[in-house]
């Protein structure tokens, strides 16, 4: 079977900087991973990387990116944005900023349906109501025509995820969509995504530094640090029985209640030393090879 | 199901309503200005009491008509051939706004074409784009008119032109500038992750978001364009001499200024009336349309 993603030795540089130094993962059809690592570690840049939403002064220096087994990197433009959107979409990291906010809803739902489906302006806009009702927001017709100012950030954020899976895509990004948001709405977004992608039957992928939501949602998860995969496999594996130190100190990094709060001391300088040390050492895939 | 229907029905009149309220006195005062310019100028044939250009030599400087030796008949009193001066002022309205209208709405449109490009494209053409801003920028405006004015001949193409020619500057810099920030916004990501094309994003998503900006901008460049008008009809470059405009009435009353004040001081008060009202004008519908300011 064709991985709906794989990216392969991904390496990017901004500048002198190597963001992502050779990063390797794969998504099954249908699988949902959670991509985690600590901020700068290059989850989020793998994501863009994915969506052709690299900084203008970020670059690809080697490596590949397929979907379906097409290669993203080599398709001609056209190409690409036919598949963005529709088979490859993107829930965001804020939703107080990612609608237009001069436009009302359901001129945006239905603009994202008429762009890639050949619908009428009535059809695209019963479909937007459709998609609302999916996402648990109710009198659609009357959101359809607010502009976002006028609803709630958690009410964005399932309006962004309607917009996700609106064409029934095979992959969907979701870049940290929980962490802008309050605990309880988080859980109702995590529910949704995991109801609408049992309906559509896409992949996720699910950027965040939060181990808590993988261990909710992500059946796998892949640990990247300092732009490497450090470790990958089933998300239970994984955090019960870390084989990284790196892995290790991410977990006992992770606030709980039932433990003392010296746990939340920082990683000392030293280890950070030895980590570095052992991500340069480390081959990616003798890691993978564990999964 | 049927409150939802009479909401959704009602949500944009409201939304209407309160976007006039949030414009304010500016935009009410503004839009009555604006309004009075405009229908003197459409209506001058039924407003003027006097064709404008008949002389009566024999009532000539006459005053106002509630000053002593003023005339009811010439309510704004005549000029020096006793030409009525209220009519002459309305006629006037019609090159104006004719200016107004058609050079800030041209001056905007290439403006607005080059700042998107220079704003998105980044790179080289931005450069070049921007640089030739710089350079144009650093004429004096009114000289470069003149110049124009004295190239290509007098009249209201060339008036028009002149202005054209000089202002786009103002609207491709804002508009590059807005277009920069407008694109590093989460929503423009977005927007190109649902697979826009450049054009599209730009047509779509962005300048929806600059129109409060450009309505600003275009009528704060249409009280300019009076103004360069003004100056240009009253050195004589404007538009035919038999044609009533504010800068050519204040031309024929600057020589008799000591004797009759008024010839000069009417049109002045229109182009202050008439600046004043489009700025004010402009900045309300900015605060009416901006939807930062919707809440």
């Amino acid at each position: 079977m064709t991985a709906t993603l794989t990216v392969d030795g991904l390496k990017v540089a901004i500048g002198a900087a190597n963001v992502l130094r050779g990063a390797s993962l794969e998504v099954q059809p249908g699988e949902v991973r959670g991509l985690v690592g600590e901020s700068g570690a290059g989850k989020s840049m793998l994501g863009r990387a994915v969506l052709g939403l690299l900084p203008s002064n970020a670059t690809i220096t080697s490596g590949r990116i397929a979907f379906e087994g097409r290669d993203l990197l080599a398709m001609a433009e056209a190409e690409r944005r036919g598949l963005l959107g529709r088979r490859i979409a993107l829930i965001p990291q804020d939703p107080m900023t990612s609608l237009n906010p001069v436009k009302r809803i359901g001129a945006q739902i239905g603009n994202l349906l008429r762009h890639h489906l050949d619908l009428s302006k009535r059809a695209a806009l019963a479909r937007a109501a459709e998609l609302l009702t999916e996402v648990a927001i109710r009198e659609p017709e009357r959101v359809l025509a607010l502009y976002p100012h006028e609803i709630s950030g958690g009410m964005r954020q399932r309006v962004l995820i309607a917009m996700a899976f609106a064409c029934d895509p095979a992959l969907v990004i979701a870049d940290e969509p929980t962490t802008a948001l309050d605990v309880t709405v988080q859980r109702q977004v995590l529910q949704l995504v995991e109801r609408l992608r049992l309906r559509y039957g896409s992949a996720v992928l699910f950027v965040t530094h939060d181990l808590g939501v993988v261990a909710k949602i992500c059946r796998s998860m892949t640990v990247l640090h300092a732009g490497r995969v450090l470790e990958e496999g089933e998300t239970a594996n994984v955090l019960t029985r870390p084989r990284h130190a790196y892995t290790r100190a991410l977990l006992a990094a992770t606030p709980r209640a039932d433990r003392p709060a010296e746990a939340l001391r920082p990683v000392p300088p030293a280890l950070i030393e030895q980590l570095w040390s052992e991500a340069y050492r480390l081959d990616d895939v003798a890691v993978v090879g564990a999964a | 199901m049927a409150d939802i229907a009479v909401t959704s029905i009602a949500a944009p009149p409201s939304r209407l309503l309160a976007g006039l309220k949030r414009g304010g006195p500016r935009l009410w005062l503004g839009a009555a200005l604006v309004a009075l310019l405009v229908l003197a100028a459409i209506l001058a044939p039924v407003l003027a009491p006097h064709d404008p250009l008949e002389q009566d030599l024999m009532s000539a400087q006459l005053p106002p008509a509630w000053m002593i030796g003023g005339e009811p008949a010439f309510l704004l009193g005549t000029d020096s051939l006793g030409r009525c001066v209220l009519s002459r002022l309305i006629y006037s309205a019609r090159t104006a706004v004719m200016v107004a209208l058609i050079a800030a709405t041209l001056a905007a449109a290439i403006g607005v074409a080059l700042g998107l490009f220079a704003g998105s494209f980044g790179g080289w053409v931005d450069q070049f784009i921007s640089r030739l801003i710089d350079v144009w920028m650093a004429f004096p405006p009114v000289l470069l008119s003149i110049v124009l004015a004295a190239v290509i001949g007098a009249g209201l193409t060339s008036v028009i032109a002149a202005i054209v020619v000089v202002d786009w500057t103002r609207f491709a810099r804002v508009i590059r500038a807005e277009t920069m920030v407008q694109l590093t916004r989460d929503y423009a990501a977005a927007a190109r992750v649902i697979g826009l094309s450049r054009a599209e994003l730009l047509r779509l998503e962005i300048l929806p978001n600059l129109v409060p900006l450009l309505v600003t901008l275009l009528a704060v460049e249409m009280g300019i364009a009076i103004l360069v008008e003004v100056i240009l009809s009253f050195v004589g470059i404007s538009v035919a001499g038999d044609t009533p405009t504010w800068g050519s009435m204040i031309a024929e009353g600057r020589q008799i200024v000591y004797q009759a004040p008024w010839i000069m001081a009417l049109p002045i008060v229109c182009i202050i009336t008439s600046v004043i009202g489009l700025n004010l004008f402009g900045d309300g519908l900015r605060l009416a349309l901006d939807p930062v300011q919707r809440s």
